[in-house]
């Protein structure tokens, strides 16, 4: 995956790459060339006493020392250019493509991997790029420039070459790949004792109400000592590391000078030569290390690059219809006509034959234990979730046939879960309508009982939210929800449980006001609460997935158990009127 | 990551502004390096850590000395090798049977006044002396032996150290955790708790590891080169000195551009990060509303402001190791042309002007090392300052442990003119007294801020009272240990917090030596067992962090099979189904009746409905009692138990109440 996903996004930046390329060979060279020119002044200059030589090629020194560094800093840029430019194309590419998943596909995934895989696994593909593009470019040059160097200089100590590089990457690599397991069953530990830690401060309470200090401490000893354990092996490895590559790299410079100073002796080589070969097998040796600890990012990023992959793979389970429908009218009508509903892999639908219709101005509640499938039923309108059969209807017209923005123009939902992005209330409030006037959103406010401590605060619209909301008690956040959906004036309002944490008379008081508001729009309310649904003007009774009864509030009363038996546990029986 | 800063208690502690950022820094884990306030006195501490290690420390130092030292002297004595070499050559050359004086006089009087100064100097042999060369070249590499197990034997040796130390250190941050008062949690983000005993202590773990080793060797390499230079030739080492200073700027200069750079593209990161978590979170909520293009248009901005941004700070960060390497360029042509210079005129050998191109080269890595160190160090000191901090601050008030409970408890509770404030000058709870009979139910009901919970947390002593006093039994519950008060008590807390593992080990948690049939047993009573079994994994079903297996509801069951399974003689139950759905409510309750018997309990609901059986109600507002009674005698006296109690039940026909609506139940 790794390779497929580098190839495919490196491909627009080919030129850039090649410039790399160039750069890096140009340096490379340069880098290269320093010794053999500081051999010449040994040979040429100092063994012959010229003077003039040795200035001269100095300067040449220079020269080509200048040229290494703007060399070197051309292929620093088009790298950096060219990794950076990598990473945001395949950001978006995950970002474009999770905006196109739906809920399904989120929640098949879970949002908080999702966000891991945009943010993380594609800044260490980034990271992969950038390294790759400054030095393993580099390095394959680098020794195999510094071979031919080598050879050049003199062919009978090549074997030297042969004999050092592999027994370096030998135990550079047996290190390696000791260290790589350890280092990812490190992190792992790490993970552990800091999610000991996480647990024992997000449930302080719990842990100090159940005297479970001692417990909590031992597990966290536990968590610790193998911590320990895994960094003092790590330890051993890695101490071990740099003596040995600094053995290697000495016991090849002793090698060199006695068998190059035979070959001096015997008038094969020149002193010059001799110490050219040195450097460059040391520049060969400090290559291939360099090589081989890059390469250690390779599985790292490669698991990143599969997860990020699995994303962009995915083909999104909604569809948007290739030639929308236009309404006739846009009222708001909405009709549900035999809707079964399964989740992918799961054995029971979790709604069934599920008929009803809302008509404009009407009021349509559903009650119904958890888990009865009422907030999967409404995320079928703005097309959360598909159908499995049957069909959903608004306005006459198959959802699935509607342009999306036809459908988000005409429906608002307040979701179960109140969230509110981070920036200022007014910021949350123009979510739907980034076009609505001042005097619409305290309209709106006014209506979801949230203008008085909007007002309260000296900030007022411009009081900072957190992301989540989280900074807002829950019934202040469900009702800045409910403001955000009554901004847009849909024709149709999708209410999810969304009074669950409002006192009664909050709950009563915010209804009263929206029947004014709502007057020509269908209204669905999903609730808990008899009290919230007790004046609706249809109500379905959900149970397992079914419709079980429906009818007013004083039907039901008459005529459904289930209602009855809701009803009962949350009114004494004297109080049911 | 979810998120898990929320409200504690019914007290409100609502912040008014949101600095993003600043809370829960563990996701993007590689934060820039802090700085830290007072690096000095932190530093100093920090290295107080290794104290109880001070003969290793010793140890450690002596082999890094001799290693250095060892690794320094080595070209030298290579240079010397090499000067055995170049003899060898020059000899061959002389004509035979001429001496070494003889040639160079000759030279002298060719005019070639330098080579013959060159020659004269030389050691010249006749063939290279092979038996000289050899036993050179077997010092030099007994000496990097012995330098490199040193080298070893002193990494072995600090890793040991310091995994000790930081072990240790990580065992302090504990048991620190559990001497905190629970004010403390209150009062601080908990992201910003959590990074300091997670990512500080890591950080501090790295700094100490990889900064102090190498530090000492770099800075004592360096010392040491700078040292051989001038003893080889004091010109050439003013020649590599001029690097130094140069090779300061450029790290200085480019350093300092690159890290502002850094912090622009940490700056757009947390940005566009913030952005993908956000509409990855509320994804629902943007294809509801159709807002998918202008997301994506902003998203596109600031990933293209990343972009620009990362591109800067890793382009200018990539120069500096290009520009280092051109001043030491300089300083090895330098030495090569003065060197040659040198040697052609005989006031050096050429065994000296190699030893020095690879002193100079050994001398810009540990420069570089020591520059990136000194990053790092500063990082880790900062992250140890900031571990010192919650180290110091300050604990639970000492428990004297002088009273105990009898060996049966009757849960019989008294509240003596209690007052008690979170914040000085802010009074929460004042003189407040009543009496909960064993065995009894008392409820407690009024708004958000009375300080229902408040009132609960200070039975389980979770903090101290200004003044008044709390028994148990008869005894002050100060006078009891916290473990002995609170083994007695089972709480189920308002918001239903359960650890990663299986639901099994949840409900265990309230009683670590519970057989599974007790266990069993509390799962039923609770209804935990109706949903566990529709669980694929039943209770071997891992709750995540997220939770999001199992419903708020559901968890809010869990928790209380784990306040069951203790068997607690004194039960509080704080809002402890107001996610339970009510017809499972109206079992549950059933159930708890059962739990309840023999116990005294203290109930916080929001709804009335769960609490009209008490034996007593307490309806409070403002941190005071108002009312006292069961719920008959209440609703007789019309007052403000009737208004709240009407709002709720006859829903419609009061338009108004008492209710403080401002804050209603917590999600």
């Amino acid at each position: 995956m790794l390779v497929t996903l580098i190839r495919r996004y490196s491909k627009p930046y080919l030129p850039q790459i090649l410039a790399v390329l160039i750069f890096q060979l140009a340096s490379t060279i340069a880098t290269l060339y320093l010794p053999s020119l500081n051999a010449k002044i040994i040979d040429e200059g100092v063994s012959r006493g010229d003077t003039d030589f040795i200035w001269r090629t100095g300067a040449l020194m220079l020269a080509v020392a200048f040229g290494q560094v703007l060399t070197a800093i051309a292929a620093v840029y088009f790298g950096a250019r060219t990794a950076m430019a990598i990473g945001r194309d395949l950001r978006r590419s995950v970002y474009r493509q999770v905006s196109g998943f739906s809920a399904q596909d989120v929640n098949r995934f879970g949002a908080p991997t999702l966000i891991t895989r945009g943010t993380n696994d594609v800044q260490q593909v980034q990271m992969l790029v950038l390294m790759g593009l400054n030095f393993m470019v580099a390095t394959p040059i680098m020794c195999i420039g510094g071979i031919i160097m080598a050879l050049r200089e003199d062919l009978s100590l090549s074997w030297l070459v042969w004999v050092s590089v592999p027994i370096l990457i030998a135990v550079v690599g047996y290190l390696v790949v000791r260290l790589m397991p350890l280092f990812r069953s490190m992190q792992k530990k790490i993970d552990s004792i800091n999610g000991v830690l996480r647990e024992q401060i997000i449930g302080i309470r719990v842990v100090r109400a159940f005297v479970r200090e001692p417990y909590e401490a031992k597990r966290f000893g536990e968590a610790n000592r193998d911590l320990t354990e895994v960094s003092v092996k790590i330890g051993n490895l890695f101490v071990l590391m740099f003596p040995a590559i600094g053995m290697i790299l000495h016991l090849s410079t002793a090698a060199v000078l006695w068998f190059g100073g035979q070959r001096v002796d015997s008038g094969d080589m020149q002193v010059g030569a001799l110490t050219a070969f040195l450097q460059y097998l040391l520049q060969i040796l400090i290559a291939v290390m360099m090589g081989t600890f890059m390469a250690m990012m390779i599985p790292r990023a490669s698991v990143c690059a599969d997860r990020i992959g699995e994303v962009l793979d995915v083909e999104s389970s909604i569809h948007d219809p290739g030639s929308p429908v236009a309404p006739a009218e846009k009222k708001g009508r909405v009709e549900f006509r035999d809707v079964t509903f399964k989740y992918p892999g799961a054995e029971a639908p979790v709604l069934s034959n599920i008929s009803f219709t809302a008509e404009p101005g009407q009021t349509l509640a559903i009650i119904g234990s958890t888990g009865a499938g009422k907030s999967t039923l409404v995320s079928l309108l703005p097309r959360l979730y598909d159908v499995a059969s049957g069909e959903v209807l608004l306005d006459g017209v198959p959802v699935t046939e509607l342009d999306r923005a036809d459908i988000t123009s005409r429906v608002a939902a307040v979701p179960q879960k109140p969230y509110l992005f981070s920036g200022t209330i007014e910021h949350n409030l123009r979510f739907g309508k980034t076009d609505a006037t001042e005097e619409e959103l305290w309209d709106a406010l006014e209506t979801a009982q949230a203008k008085d401590f909007v007002q309260e605060k000296s900030s007022g619209l411009n009081r900072r939210v957190a992301q989540g909301g989280t900074n807002v008690s829950g019934g202040q956040r469900q009702r800045l929800c409910i403001a955000r959906a009554l901004v847009t004036k849909p024709k149709v309002y999708l209410f999810d449980d969304s009074f669950s944490a409002l006192d009664v008379a909050t709950d009563s008081r915010l209804r009263k006001a929206l029947r004014e508001k709502t007057q020509d729009a269908t209204v669905i309310i999903v609730a808990q609460r008899v009290s919230t649904i007790a004046d609706a003007d249809q109500i379905l009774v959900l149970d397992n997935g079914r419709i079980v009864d429906r009818g007013t509030h004083e039907e039901l009363l008459e005529t459904s158990p289930t209602y009855q038996e809701i009803v009962e546990s949350q009114l004494a029986a004297e109080e049911v009127a | 990551m979810s998120d898990h800063r929320q409200h504690y208690d019914d007290d409100d502690f609502v912040e008014e502004e949101y600095t993003p950022g600043e809370a829960d820094g563990g996701m993007f884990g590689d934060v820039p390096a802090k700085k830290a306030k007072a690096f000095w006195p932190s530093a100093k501490r920090l290295m107080g850590l290794l104290k109880p290690e001070g003969a290793g420390v010793i140890i450690v130092i002596g082999l890094v000395v001799v290693s250095v030292v060892l690794n320094v002297i080595a070209p030298k004595i290579l240079g010397n090798a090499m000067d055995v070499i170049f003899g060898g050559v020059m000899g061959k050359q002389l004509p035979p049977g001429v001496t070494q004086e003889e040639f160079a006089e000759l030279m002298r009087q060719q005019g070639q006044g330098n080579f013959a100064d060159m020659v004269a100097k030389m050691e010249l042999t006749n063939g290279i002396d092979f038996p000289r060369l050899t036993f050179l070249i077997s010092i030099v590499l007994l000496m990097y032996f012995v330098a490199n197990m040193f080298l070893w034997a002193q990494g072995w040796l600090l890793n040991r150290i310091v995994m000790r130390v930081i072990r240790k250190l990580r065992d302090d941050v504990q048991s620190k955790l559990n001497r905190l008062p629970l004010d403390y949690f209150d009062t601080r983000q908990r992201g910003d708790i959590l990074s300091r005993v997670t990512n500080d202590v890591d950080n501090v773990q790295q700094g100490l590891q990889q900064a102090f080793a190498q530090l000492v060797s770099s800075v004592l390499t360096v010392l040491g080169i700078i040292v051989m230079m001038f003893i080889v030739s004091w010109e050439l080492a003013l020649i590599a000195l001029i690097a130094l200073p140069l090779s300061g700027i450029v790290a200085g200069v480019i350093g300092a551009r690159s890290q502002k750079l850094f912090a622009a593209q940490w700056k757009n990161t947390g940005a566009l990060n913030g952005q993908i978590e956000e509409s990855f979170s509320g994804h629902d909520l943007v294809k509801v509303f159709g807002r998918d293009a202008d997301m994506l248009e902003r998203f596109d901005e600031r990933n293209e402001a990343l972009y620009k941004a990362s591109f800067g700070a890793q382009f200018v960060s990539g120069v500096i190791f290009p520009a280092m390497n051109f001043v030491s360029y300089l300083a090895y042509v330098g030495i090569a042309v003065v060197g040659g210079l040198r040697v052609a005129s005989g006031s050096m050998s050429l065994g000296d002007a190699t030893a020095f191109i690879q002193y100079s080269r050994e001398f810009t890595q540990p420069l570089g090392q020591i520059a990136g160190m000194a990053n790092m160090l500063q990082s880790g000191v900062a992250s140890a300052e900031r571990v010192f901090e919650f180290l110091d601050a300050d604990e639970e008030v000492k428990e004297t442990a002088t009273g105990h409970l009898p060996a049966k408890t009757d849960g019989h509770v008294e509240f003596q003119h209690v007052s008690f404030s979170y914040v000085a000058d802010k009074p929460l709870i004042e003189d407040l007294s009543f009496s909960a009979e064993p065995g009894h139910t008392v409820a407690i009901v009024g708004p958000t801020g009375a300080g229902k919970t408040t009132l609960v947390n200070l039975v389980m002593r979770f903090y101290e009272l200004n003044s008044g006093r709390i028994t148990l039994d008869g005894v002050d519950v100060k006078e009891l240990s916290r473990s002995e008060l609170r083994s007695k008590v089972g709480m189920v807390l308002q918001d239903a917090w359960l650890f990663g593992g299986t639901i099994y080990d949840n409900i265990k948690y309230g009683k670590l030596d519970a057989t599974e049939e007790q266990i069993m047993e509390a799962a039923k009573a609770t209804y935990v067992d109706r949903f566990v079994r529709a669980l694929p994994d039943g209770y071997q079903t891992i709750i995540d962090e997220e939770g999001s297996n199992v419903s708020a509801g559901e968890k809010q069951l869990i928790t209380i099979a784990r306040a069951f399974v203790s068997d607690p003689s004194l039960l509080i139950l704080d809002e402890a189904t107001s996610s339970v759905d009510t017809r499972t409510e109206l079992l549950l309750q059933k159930a708890m009746a059962a739990l309840r018997t023999d116990r005294t309990s203290f109930v916080i609901a929001h709804r009335l409905s769960t609490i009209r059986d008490a034996d007593t109600i307490l309806v409070m507002e403002n941190g005071k009692i108002v009312e006292q009674g069961n719920h008959n005698e209440l609703l007789t006296l019309q007052g403000a138990y009737y208004s709240l109690y009407m709002s709720q039940f006859a829903g419609e026909d009061v338009e108004e109440t008492t209710v403080d609506d401002s804050t209603a139940v917590h999600s």
